[in-house]
């Protein structure tokens, strides 16, 4: 039997304090109220004062309230008996099926050797042409979509899940609105892929501080079943919500912010989750999605920012498009060389004309005239929005390639491409 | 004196609270023993009996009351041969061999040695009894892959000058065994092996003099060797906004650099980014000497979801690694990335031991300590004539990839060139994206330096005529000025844009830099009968076309000379004069 504390020292935010011994950092509790049960960890020790962060919340814990520490870090039960099931942001279950207590596994273990890692080979192909072409998706790629708000983020995070073919997906929800919810788990039934889906959705309205467990959980399990051979694909929306929890707890602890409010260890925070993502030797593999919505339209605010630093590219989504410029896949080389000869060219050269066609378009709504070249640019940009951008538009990579020699002929000369002569050449649509 | 103990009486992230009996010292190594595990730490300040220590593991399942082991001992590295190809974490941890023991996962605690204790080298001895010997100097050398590694008087010996009693002779030993034995002024006996251990925050300063660095350090990247060039013993450092293209940058060059050996510290950054490094390297042979690259390369990674406190390790067991080397003679380049990591790693402790905050809660003393870092660089004259050098090269990451934020402008005080990468640049697709007009080297290049001048005064003008036109329109603008205009976009596309995964122009050497500039210079100078913007525009495509085809054949092959011959055809085709003020140094 552990040992019950009922003095608690003080409350502040969602940390309380109690004064107890033998207390190990990062150990798990019970608190119990009169509003129910939470649980809690240790996030600092002095002496024999013990600081807790509760993940309901310390609202209505009453100075009296019953503490009970557990002796172990948070746990979750690891078997197939997952697949299918749905969990709340702490591990318990949401749908009506049996409390798993089996085969517990630690959460937010240490990090793979990166001597254990091997370089990614396999491209998820998603029939989209701005991801496909532009931006290749890459097995074992941790990757988010930056997202400005009311953009369909938690669509597009659905249609890849069912386009890629992986053996699991595991959707994590932190503050995950409750209509966003039911469209993942009823497109995921539609889609037929709910049986190899696991749920941990913590909603929006779920106590914030629960929703920091989730990507923890998640990827734990992914952990998992990438050991047993398994190509997991894991959605996490929204890590804006995440690292918000997190700002609301660095307050409470009173640490120095470093920018905009955001605890200055933000970075290695969102770090060791992204980094979970792994291609491992001999095994399976862990591909990472995530939804981070850009506060304020803003990529240089702190969340989009230090994220920006850790993943490997993103996928910028405005206007209803997947954006040339912002979005990355930093994996893309290690597979666009395979696709096809023209396929780094090819994306390289249309961005670049992109890039001019913007200036053009710019040229134009100051009212200056246009000269030729500009009026082939804008040609350009108008087809290469409305055939590549247009998120619509679902197609298989060898013909987004050929549809992308195709504008550049419409409008372009050979040498105005900036593409070398040789695979002019070949690909160069011949006149009909 | 007997090692002191503490225990632990406080935990706060990567930072414990420790009250010790006896005496420690700052910097001091201890351990904390938590079950059977021993976490490494290093004390970081001191008051009365109470200390602070940041922990190089994770800190879960420490507990107040733990007992806390001193070593009496600063973090160290161990110096001595087999260094080289190795992949260490930020403390020198074998990666490769912790995966033997450990698995897929860095089980905490665990450390192991950095050098092979069993592995013989073939050693031979260049002096003998009764020499006199000062520390750094050489008593023998062993073979390591292509380089004659210098076996030297420890640097950490007491006093400056030892006389050789013994010497061992020619043959095969371990780093263990007995190799010399030299007595100081008193007649004191020290026993030498061929290894020994190194503070790593103490730079290593046994050189005869310090020189100013001249020689450029090739990286075959156009941009950087042209314009913004880094010399041997210097120090550069490249900042940008995130996937802008610093790691690709450093990837390059770290393959390609022209020095002897380089050592890659990815500090605080992805795993992925090294394992491409630590599994190619291996199968990708260096042309200079034919044998693999991975000969000449030693990886310190301490990435990003490893433990905090130990990237500020890393990067200077990275230098220090570096420092050694030199000692020995030898070029060498220290790539690091990212610097901002650890700053942020100081931040997070300064935040800890609740110091009075600076900007952006960066500590108040990161200046000083960014610039004793890249001091540690330098080129410098040993005590033997030989010439050693420590390039430093270091990425920054700043937040919002605003240049105006602590860790940039600490670096920019003290490096001597600046390859600063542009989001606008890195957008469009055109790599490198260091931005050509707003960095700066204080290095002499390779190049002629008036005909450089000359075609970054295009680049600026053509920049001027460029912004002009968002104002004033195409049609506002001269002829004259539209072709300046086109120059320089041309420079941009032909010279200075190379995507680093092409296999001919991601790296070219220097003189086919010197040969291609000699073309591209006589176009910057020319002045062309070209009649209205249409065909100026026209003719510049058919130019810039003419040098894309040329930088993607291969140097020696026959298309090369073909293409050659058409850009020289090309040329003339429009030929007028040459721009007068030029003609002094264009040799035309
Ligand atoms: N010289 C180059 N040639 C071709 N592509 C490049 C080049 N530099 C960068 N890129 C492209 O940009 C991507 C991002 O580059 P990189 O990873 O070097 O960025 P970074 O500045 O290190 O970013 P971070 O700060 O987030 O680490 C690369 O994966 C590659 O696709
Ligand atoms: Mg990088």
């Amino acid at each position: 039997m552990r040992k019950v504390y009922t003095k608690i020292e003080s409350i502040s935010g969602s940390v309380i304090t109690v004064r107890a011994e033998g207390i190990k950092n990062g150990d798990l509790a019970v608190v119990t109220s009169a509003h129910g049960t939470s649980l809690a960890n240790v996030i600092r020790l002095k002496h024999d004062l013990v600081s807790l962060q509760v993940f309901a919340g310390a609202r209505g814990i009453s100075t009296g309230d019953e503490v009970r520490f557990l002796g172990k870090p948070m746990q979750v039960s690891f078997s197939d008996n997952l697949l299918g099931r749905i969990f709340d942001g702490s591990g318990k279950p949401r749908d009506n099926g049996p409390v798993l207590e089996e085969n517990m596994i630690d959460i937010g273990g240490p990090s793979v050797n990166p001597a254990m890692r091997i370089i990614p080979t396999n491209m998820i192909r998603t029939g989209i042409p701005m991801i496909d072409v532009f931006n290749s998706l890459v097995e074992s790629q941790k990757l988010p979509i930056f997202s400005v708000s009311g953009e369909p983020y938690n669509q597009l995070l659905a249609r890849i899940a069912l386009q890629a073919e992986v053996d699991l997906i595991i959707l994590g929800g932190i503050g995950l609105k409750y209509d966003d919810y039911l469209y993942f788990k009823e497109t995921l039934e539609e889609g037929g892929a709910m049986s190899r889906t696991i749920f941990f959705v913590h909603t929006a309205s779920d106590p914030t501080v629960e929703g920091l467990l989730v990507p923890d959980i998640s990827l734990a399990v992914a952990e998992q079943f990438a050991l047993a051979g398994k190509k997991v694909l894991v959605l996490l929306t929204d890590m804006t919500n995440f690292a918000d929890a997190m700002k609301e707890i660095a307050i409470t602890m009173e640490q120095v912010p470093s920018n905009r409010g955001y605890p200055g260890d933000l970075y290695s925070q969102l770090a060791s989750r992204y980094e979970k993502a792994v291609d491992f030797k001999d095994a399976g593999s862990i591909t990472v999605l995530a939804a981070t919505t850009m506060p304020g339209d803003d990529v240089t605010h702190p969340i989009p920012d230090n994220t920006g630093y850790i993943t490997e590219g993103q996928y910028y989504l405005k206007n209803g498009r997947i954006e040339p410029f912002g979005s990355l896949s930093r994996l893309k080389q290690q597979v666009n060389d395979k696709s096809r000869d023209d396929h780094r060219a090819l994306m390289d050269g249309m961005i670049k004309l992109y890039a001019s066609f913007n200036e053009s378009q710019e040229k134009k709504s100051m009212g200056f005239r246009m000269s030729e070249w500009d009026k082939k640019l804008l040609t350009y940009g108008e087809l290469f929005e409305s055939k590549m951008m247009d998120l619509s538009v679902n197609i298989p990579l060898e013909q987004a390639l050929d549809l992308g020699w195709e504008i550049l002929s419409t409008c372009l000369e050979p040498d105005e491409t900036g593409l070398r002569s040789e695979l002019v050449k070949k690909y160069w649509p011949k006149e009909a | 004196m007997d090692k002191s103990t503490g225990k632990v009486i406080g935990i706060t992230g990567n930072m414990v609270t420790v009250k010790f009996d006896g005496n420690i010292a700052m910097n001091e190594v201890g351990f904390i023993l938590v079950g059977d595990q021993k976490l490494k730490s290093e004390v970081i300040r001191i008051n009365g009996d109470t200390a602070e220590m940041q922990v190089f593991e994770m800190t879960q399942g420490v507990s107040v009351g733990d007992t806390v082991a001193f070593s009496k001992e600063m973090l160290s590295v161990t110096l001595g041969p087999g260094l080289l190809g190795q992949v260490y974490d930020g403390l020198q941890n074998p990666l490769p061999e912790l995966a033997e023991q450990c698995g897929f996962f860095l089980q905490r605690g665990v450390y192991l040695n950095a050098l092979d204790g069993e592995k013989k080298w073939d050693f031979t001895p260049t002096v003998k009894k009764g020499d006199t010997l000062r520390l750094a100097d050489s008593l023998g050398t062993v073979p390591e892959g292509i380089f004659e590694h210098q076996i030297m008087v420890p640097f950490t010996m007491p006093e400056d000058e030892y006389q050789v009693i013994s010497i061992a002779k020619k043959g095969s030993y371990t780093i263990h065994d007995e190799i010399a034995v030299v007595k100081n002024s008193k007649g004191r006996e020290y026993k030498l092996t061929m290894i020994f251990e190194w503070p790593v925050k103490r730079p290593v300063k046994l050189y005869a003099e310090r020189l100013k660095p001249v020689d450029p350090m090739v990286t075959k990247v156009r941009l950087i060797d042209t314009l913004l060039p880094v010399a041997r013993g210097g120090t550069y450092c490249i900042p940008g906004p995130f996937g802008a293209g610093k790691t690709v940058l450093q990837q390059i060059t770290s393959r390609h650099a022209e020095v002897d050996i380089v050592i890659i510290a990815a500090c605080g950054e992805r795993a992925g980014e090294v394992v491409e490094t630590l599994i190619e390297f291996p199968e990708l042979t260096d042309p200079k000497t034919g044998k693999s690259l991975m000969e000449r390369t030693i990886i310190i990674c301490n990435t990003s979801s490893m433990p905090v406190a130990a990237r500020e390790a890393s990067v200077y067991t990275a230098v220090s690694l570096a420092e050694y080397y030199r000692q020995m003679g030898l070029h060498v380049l220290l790539l690091a990335d990212s610097t901002s990591r650890w700053a942020q790693a100081m931040r997070e402790m300064s935040g800890r031991l609740e110091e009075i905050p600076g900007e952006e809660a960066f500590p108040a003393y990161l200046e000083s300590v960014i610039a004793s870092f890249y001091e540690r660089a330098g080129l410098v004259q040993l005590h033997n004539g030989k010439l050693g050098s420590v390039t430093i090269g270091g990425t920054v990451s700043p937040a919002g990839g605003n240049f105006e934020e602590p860790v940039t402008q600490a670096t920019l005080k003290v490096v001597g060139a600046f390859h600063g990468l542009s989001r606008e640049r890195s957008d469009a697709r055109k790599y490198p994206a260091i931005h050509p007009l707003e960095s700066w080297s204080k290095y002499e290049g390779v190049i002629d330096k008036k005909k450089v001048t000359y075609v970054t005064d295009i680049l600026f003008r053509g920049e001027e005529v460029n912004q002009m036109m968002k104002v004033v329109g195409e049609e506002g603008t001269s002829l004259e000025d539209y072709v300046i205009y086109l120059k320089s976009d041309f420079v941009d596309y032909a010279y200075l844009q190379q995507n680093s995964f092409d296999p001919v122009d991601g790296a070219v050497s220097i003189e086919r830099q010197q040969y291609v500039f000699d073309q591209l210079f006589r176009v910057t100078v020319g002045e062309f009968t070209l009649d209205d913007k249409d065909e100026a525009r026209q003719y510049f495509n058919q130019l810039r076309q003419l040098f894309l085809d040329w930088n993607g054949v291969s140097w020696d092959s026959d298309s090369f000379k073909d293409i050659e011959k058409s850009i020289q055809d090309k040329i003339e085709e429009k030929w007028n004069s040459s721009d007068p003020h030029a003609k002094s140094f264009s040799g035309k």
